[in-house]
C-alpha cells in the first residue's frame, strides 16, 4: 500500500477522469466482426474452389471486380479487427506504461503495413497484366 | 508486464490441523486460508474438524463455531447472517459467495475457504475493499435531480418505470462478482468492475434521475466500462442471482444509442 502514496482511494479511483472515448472502438470491433462472418465464408469457399487452379486461373478470378472488392473488404475488415483486438489484449495485460505504449504503436504500424501490402497485392492482380 | 511468478507471500504453506474432540461422529473438515501480513510469514491453510451435529448448517455457522470454540484468531467479516449485508463474501469451494447462505451440504469433501480473489489481504479472510468502495462513490450512487421534488410528497414513478430497477436494486455490494472477474483482477485500478457498473446502470435507468447524459459521459472510457469482455463470471457467481453482465451490456447499448 505504501508505494501508492497518500492519495485517498477516491482520488485514485477517479484518476485522470473519463477518456470520453471507447464506444467507437467497441462499435467498429462489432461492425468488422459482423462483416467478417459472410466475408470469411466467401473467402473459404473461394479458396476451396480455386484449390486445383493454376496461377493464371487465380489471377483471372481476381480480375473480376466483385472478387477483388470482396477480397479487399475481407482483408481490410480482417486487419482492422485484428488491430482492435490486439489493442485490447495489450491494454489488458501490459501494465508497464512505456512497454504498453510501445506495443500499441507497433500494433498500429504493423497492422497498417500489412493492410497496405495486402491491398497492393490485390490491386496488382486486378490491374496487372 | 504480466507477472509469471507469484509474489513470495502468494505461496501457501500447509498449516496445522485442529482435531475435533473425541466422540464426535458427524465430522467435517474446513480448510481455512490464514494470512497475517504483519507477521512476515507466508500464508498457510489450517484445517479444522467440526462436529456438524453441534453446528448450524451454513458455512458461516461453522466459521463462527471455529472462532468461538477452536481458534479465536481466525479473522473474517460477518454481520447479518441472512444474505443481506454482504459482509461474509468469500471464496468457498472455489466460488465467490456468501458464507451465510452457502450450505455446508452443498460442498463435497472438505470445505475450502479462501478470501475473495485478487484483493490485498488485511488478515485471513478479510480483503481490502477500499478501492471497491471508492469506485462506488465515484459513480455518484444517489439520485440527482434539478427539478424540485413535489412539495407534498415523494418523486413519482410509474409502475413500469419502477420495474426497470428490479434485478438491480437488490445488489448488496458484496463484491463477489467484481472479484470473480479476470478483467477486474488485471485492471481494477481503472476498470470499475461488474458490481459498480450494475450500480451505475441502476442510477442510469432510474426515471427520477436527471443526469443520465453526465453519468454516461463519466463511464465512456476504454477502461472504466469497456474492460468488460463478457466473460460472465460475475453473473455466474452472484449470490443474489443478479445479472451484472446484462447491466453492463445495457450501458454499452445506451452508449451506442446516443451516437447513432
Amino acid at each position: 500500500m505504501a508505494d501508492r502514496g497518500l492519495r485517498t482511494p477516491l482520488a485514485r479511483a477517479r484518476g485522470l477522469g473519463s477518456a470520453k472515448d471507447g464506444t467507437h472502438h467497441f462499435w467498429v470491433q462489432r461492425l468488422t466482426a459482423v462483416a467478417l462472418i459472410p466475408l470469411t465464408i466467401w473467402f473459404a469457399l473461394s479458396i476451396a474452389s480455386l484449390a486445383t487452379a493454376d496461377q493464371a486461373g487465380v489471377q483471372a478470378w481476381m480480375k473480376s471486380p466483385l472478387s477483388a472488392t470482396l477480397m479487399l473488404s475481407f482483408l481490410l475488415a480482417g486487419f482492422w479487427h485484428m488491430k482492435l483486438g490486439l489493442q485490447v489484449v495489450i491494454e489488458d495485460y501490459i501494465h508497464t506504461e512505456a512497454t504498453k505504449i510501445t506495443c500499441l504503436i507497433v500494433n498500429n504500424l504493423i497492422s497498417i503495413f500489412l493492410a497496405l501490402a495486402a491491398t497492393l497485392a490485390v490491386l496488382k492482380m486486378l490491374l496487372g497484366s | 508486464m504480466v507477472e509469471f511468478n507469484l509474489p513470495a507471500n502468494s505461496r501457501i504453506k500447509g498449516g496445522t490441523t485442529h482435531k475435533a474432540a473425541a466422540g464426535a461422529k458427524n465430522l467435517r473438515s474446513f480448510q481455512v486460508y490464514r494470512y497475517d501480513p504483519d507477521s512476515g510469514e507466508n500464508p498457510r491453510v489450517d484445517t479444522y474438524e467440526v462436529d456438524m451435529d453441534e453446528c448450524g448448517p451454513m458455512v458461516l455457522d461453522a466459521l463462527i463455531k471455529i472462532k468461538n470454540e477452536i481458534d479465536p484468531t481466525v479473522t473474517f467479516r460477518r454481520s447479518c447472517r441472512e444474505g443481506i449485508c454482504g459482509s461474509c463474501a468469500m471464496n468457498i469451494d472455489g466460488t465467490n459467495t456468501l458464507a451465510c447462505t452457502k450450505s455446508c451440504d452443498d460442498v463435497k469433501g472438505d470445505v475450502k475457504i479462501y478470501p475473495l480473489p485478487h484483493l490485498e489481504v488485511i488478515k485471513d479472510l478479510v480483503g481490502d475493499l477500499s478501492n471497491f468502495y471508492a469506485q462506488y462513490a465515484s459513480i455518484k450512487p444517489w439520485l440527482v435531480a434539478q427539478s424540485p421534488a413535489p412539495p407534498d410528497g415523494e418523486r413519482l414513478q410509474s409502475e413500469e418505470e419502477r420495474r426497470l430497477i428490479d434485478g438491480l436494486y437488490e445488489c448488496i455490494l458484496c463484491a463477489c462478482c467484481s472479484t470473480s472477474c479476470p478483467s477486474y483482477w488485471w485492471n481494477s485500478d481503472r476498470y470499475l468492475g461488474p458490481a459498480i457498473l450494475l450500480q451505475a446502470y441502476r442510477w442510469l435507468i432510474d426515471s427520477r434521475d436527471e443526469i443520465q447524459g453526465e453519468r454516461l459521459d463519466q463511464l465512456e472510457d476504454p477502461f472504466r466500462l469497456y474492460r468488460c469482455h463478457t466473460i460472465m463470471n460475475c453473473t455466474n457467481t452472484c449470490p443474489k442471482s443478479l445479472n451484472p453482465a446484462k447491466a453492463i451490456a445495457e450501458i454499452k447499448k445506451m452508449m451506442v444509442q446516443r451516437q447513432v
